[in-house]
């Protein structure tokens, strides 16, 4: 029977598995000790398997790094602030194209925050999160069957283009179960020559960031970009929900997907013809796939979990095109589905108004 | 005619670009001797340090990974996990090992990871161009100790390998020095024991070499090699500072509480 209820966080761990990832490490926050503490019980049972509790997060993804490099499927697991501090390995993985996974169970911030569900890491997670301007793959997945099958999928990514994958998801979604049916795994993808496992006979190798020539920098940087641009044109993901007769088009993530879709029914039961536009991959945000749905609606209201983060990419895919409105609550705050429709029926008239609360 | 001196196999032909009188080129050549003689350069993986080894990969000719700033241990921790059978040690200077990488280094050797480590200890930060290390003598003038180090504002020397040694996840450490012919020598059987206390699965190993810096101590390195005898010397006193003897393979729960 390969279908089970398990809770969100557990089924990361168990997906992981499948995909073959034979080393965890990583440090407890609230709220995602699931996913460790799952990984120590499953991970021994496993060939070559190996979990480490870390005595940091900082630790943690520099354990992941060693372990990619020696051709491992490695992950690590954090809530907000332990994923500020994973950073600096994050930027690492970027520079020395280095396949790992990374969850972020986001918490209310900044600072330490809170342990409630938020989506404020939005911009840490596109923007790359460290230094030096790198990107990693991110998905936002909005049910404990996404949780299950972007987990593995993100092991793929990783090791198809070297990159980190980060599955960006909320304290809600881990701690939610539903049933699951976990996919078949794919057989991984990567070449030996990359792995770091003692030279052998044969030519020594190097893994390294650091590069001290301004043009050969310069060079691995644009190297990277292409990378990055080849990333943004075929793997972003969308799901759209009643979207061929809308004439408001929600746009929300994750978390906030699920409300919208709850206020998407009640709001139909009144009357009001509003459809939803999920990304599933926030960074390669899906701009393009956004940007046709402005030849049928003009009217967008953005719905996050945060002051207005994810606002901006829709902003750069819709400007011109067509009118953005936005309704957010930050600070672990959930919102209700009956709140959102109060927000939805207020801005589905006012054709003309604009209601975005930053501009 | 019989060759008696060439260089070790695992060394590449690069021209070190360490400054004159630095002890860093000497302990490469150890390690790669050590290398050559246990026979063990395909097996082995180097994590290297930020600091004046950073291009140490430019050197030895074998797998080389760079850690982030201090982060050497943690990353061989996920090399050695991942591949037990492969040698696996970290080349960590002191602000990398005893500042920034304090917590890294102390908990891989709380764990006993059966690695080595080279620490080179020379009292100041080289590469960023000499200001006060965690090991920089008390009294001792930096780029940011400019009226010598005081114990009230910047604490004292840490003595890592002491420290280290109290921990039961350590097998073997030594210090070191590499101011003479005959510590030289000294120092490579420090590090061939401690490699070969990896190859046995003893556990986490460390040699400490308390190594020169003419160019940030502002010595000429004759001055710099007596200065490590009759100052170094005195906070970080030379020899083995422990040595477990051998797990035997029955009954032994030293790993196991």
């Amino acid at each position: 029977m390969n279908k089970v209820l398990m809770q969100g966080n557990r089924i990361i761990g168990e997906a992981a598995i499948r995909a073959g990832c034979r080393f965890y490490a990583g440090y407890p926050i609230t709220p995602q000790n699931e996913i460790p503490e799952y990984m120590a019980e499953r991970l021994p049972e496993v060939e070559g398997g190996v979990f480490i509790q870390s005595e940091s997060e900082i630790a943690a993804i520099h354990m992941v790094i060693g372990a990619s490099a020696a051709g491992v499927r490695a992950m690590t697991s954090s809530s907000s602030p332990g994923i500020s501090l994973k950073q600096e390995g994050i930027s690492s993985l970027a520079a020395c194209e280095l396949p790992a996974v990374i969850i972020n169970m986001m918490r209310g911030g900044p600072g330490l925050g809170n342990i409630s569900p938020s989506q404020g890491d939005y911009f840490q997670a596109t923007r790359g999160g460290g230094h030096g301007g790198y990107r990693t793959i991110v998905l936002g997945p909005a049910t404990v069957q996404e949780m299950a099958d972007l987990t593995m999928d993100a092991f793929d990514l990783a090791d198809q283009y070297r990159i980190p994958a980060m599955i960006l998801a909320d304290g809600m979604m881990g701690q939610m179960m539903e049933p699951v049916v976990f996919k078949e795994p794919k057989p991984r993808v990567y070449p030996e020559s990359l792995m770091m496992r003692g030279a052998g006979e044969g030519k020594s190798k190097i893994i390294r960031g650091l590069i001290l020539d301004p043009l050969e920098m310069e060079e691995h940087n644009w190297t990277l970009d292409r990378k990055y641009r080849v990333i943004a044109q075929s793997e972003t993901r969308h799901e759209h929900y009643k979207t061929e007769d809308a004439e408001l088009i929600l746009v929300a993530y994750g978390t906030a997907a699920r409300i919208a879709k709850g206020a998407i029914k009640r709001l139909r039961e009144a009357g009001l013809r509003v459809g939803l536009f999920r990304p599933i991959t926030l960074w390669p945000f899906p701009t393009n796939e956004l940007r046709e749905f402005a030849k049928k609606s003009e009217n967008f209201l953005v719905f996050e979990m945060s002051t207005g983060q994810m606002l901006e990419d829709v902003r750069l895919a819709l400007q011109g095109y067509a009118r953005i409105g936005f309704h957010g609550r930050p600070g672990g705050v959930v919102p209700t589905p009956i709140e959102l429709t109060n927000v939805v029926m207020h801005q589905y008239d006012r054709k003309g108004g604009v209601i975005e609360q930053y501009q | 005619m019989k060759k008696v001196f060439e260089r070790p196999k695992s060394m590449k032909k690069n021209i070190f670009h360490y400054c004159a009188g630095c002890g860093h080129s000497i302990a490469h050549r150890l390690i790669a001797e050590v290398i050559d003689e246990l026979g063990i350069r395909g097996v082995l993986i180097g994590v290297l340090p930020a600091g004046c080894a950073v291009l140490a990969y430019n050197y030895f000719d074998v797998d080389m990974i760079e850690a982030q700033h201090g982060r050497g241990p943690a990353t061989a921790t996920g090399i050695k996990r991942a591949l037990p059978d492969r040698v696996v040690f970290c080349y960590q200077g002191d602000g990398d090992l005893a500042a920034i990488g304090i917590a890294e280094s102390f908990h891989a050797a709380n764990r006993g990871e059966n690695i080595t480590v080279v620490f080179i200890n020379n009292a100041v930060y080289g590469m960023t161009g000499g200001q006060m290390a965690p090991t920089s003598m008390l009294g001792q003038r930096t780029t940011t100790s400019p009226g010598g180090r005081k114990s009230l504002l910047d604490g004292y020397p840490i003595q890592v390998s002491e420290v280290f040694s109290l921990l039961p996840g350590t097998s073997y450490i030594e210090r070191c020095t590499v101011n003479s012919p005959a510590s030289i020598l000294k120092a490579k059987k420090a590090i061939r024991k401690a490699f070969q206390c990896q190859i046995d699965g003893r556990g986490f190993s460390l040699v400490e070499i308390l190594s020169p810096c003419p160019t940030n101590w502002k010595m000429t390195p004759i001055e710099s090699c007596r200065w490590i005898d009759e100052v170094m010397s005195k906070t970080f006193p030379l020899g083995v500072i422990k040595d477990l003897p051998e797990i035997k393979k029955k009954g032994d729960k030293r790993h196991d509480g």
